[in-house]
């Protein structure tokens, strides 16, 4: 059952990420890009991490890419009208190929260590998942955290100034 | 049975399409959208080996990524915003002001 939905949802996310990078009208790109995060969501399920999956849906499904949609509306931008180049075409695929060569050979002739941590799935089951990570976030990585709301705050304002016709 | 090898191969196959769309498209917007792809893949990766492993800190990471994806998402359309209308145009073939 769960091998069924594994390849159901991984077929539908490779699929529609081949569509992202196809699809001529950037809003169609957008939209097939929202399917994959919401099969990412799926995956963050059966991994026993619904919070993420939360997180998942509402920061990116929700906000980035309401963002994004947003600026294409601003751009009124058409169809990609220009061809792309074919030896541009070769070579990116070139690479593409590579990569995808190197990371299965490291996960078919590597072996994942490390097993028997603290959190297992009993541990998940009887304090939650989102009261591992607040205890995670607020005692272990309080720093990161605080640095993490300065990036933002930089973001917002750059935002702001980048955005304005005449500062 | 379903385990940690099947995420990373799935993550590697996104990662590359990602990698594919990056290098051949030239809407910047949709140059962006490839990349947030490329994230996504890396944080399937980071959660899969969090839970093989038993241990919290790799979603801590994945929620940093997103925070930097979020002020990414929201500097970068500035940036095209911003360069759209000086060129009135987002093809990455155009953004060449800085060679010579």
């Amino acid at each position: 059952m769960e091998a069924i939905l594994f390849y159901l949802t991984a077929t539908v996310a490779i699929i529609s990420a081949l569509f992202v990078i196809k699809c001529r009208n950037p809003v169609n790109s957008a939209l097939n890009l929202i399917t994959t995060f919401l099969c990412l969501a799926v995956f963050y399920i059966m991994l026993e991490a619904p919070f993420m999956a939360a997180i998942q849906i509402m920061v990116y499904a929700g906000a980035i890419m309401v963002l994004i949609v947003f600026v294409i509306m601003l751009l009124n931008l058409g169809l990609a009208v220009k061809s792309r180049y074919s030896h541009g075409l070769a070579g990116g695929g070139f690479l593409a190929a590579l990569t995808l060569l190197v990371t299965v050979y490291f996960i078919k002739f590597g072996e994942a260590t490390g097993t028997g941590g603290e959190i297992t799935s009993e541990v998940i089951s009887s304090y939650g998942h989102t009261e591992l990570i607040g205890r995670a976030m607020f005692v272990d990585f309080l720093l990161p955290f605080e640095i993490a709301s300065i990036l933002l705050l930089v973001a917002i304002i750059g935002a702001v100034i980048l955005s304005k016709r005449e500062v | 049975m379903i385990t940690v090898n099947h995420y990373m191969l799935l993550s590697a196959i996104l990662f590359t399409i990602g990698t594919f769309g990056v290098l051949t498209r030239k809407n910047a917007i949709v140059l962006f959208m490839c990349i947030e792809v490329m994230l996504n893949s890396v944080n399937l990766t980071f959660i899969a080996l969090s839970r093989h492993v038993g241990n919290m800190d790799g979603q801590i990471f994945v929620f940093f990524v997103m925070t930097v994806a979020a002020a990414e998402a929201a500097v970068g359309l500035a940036l095209m915003i911003a360069f759209y209308r000086n060129k009135d145009s987002i093809d990455v073939d155009d953004f060449n002001m800085l060679k010579w």
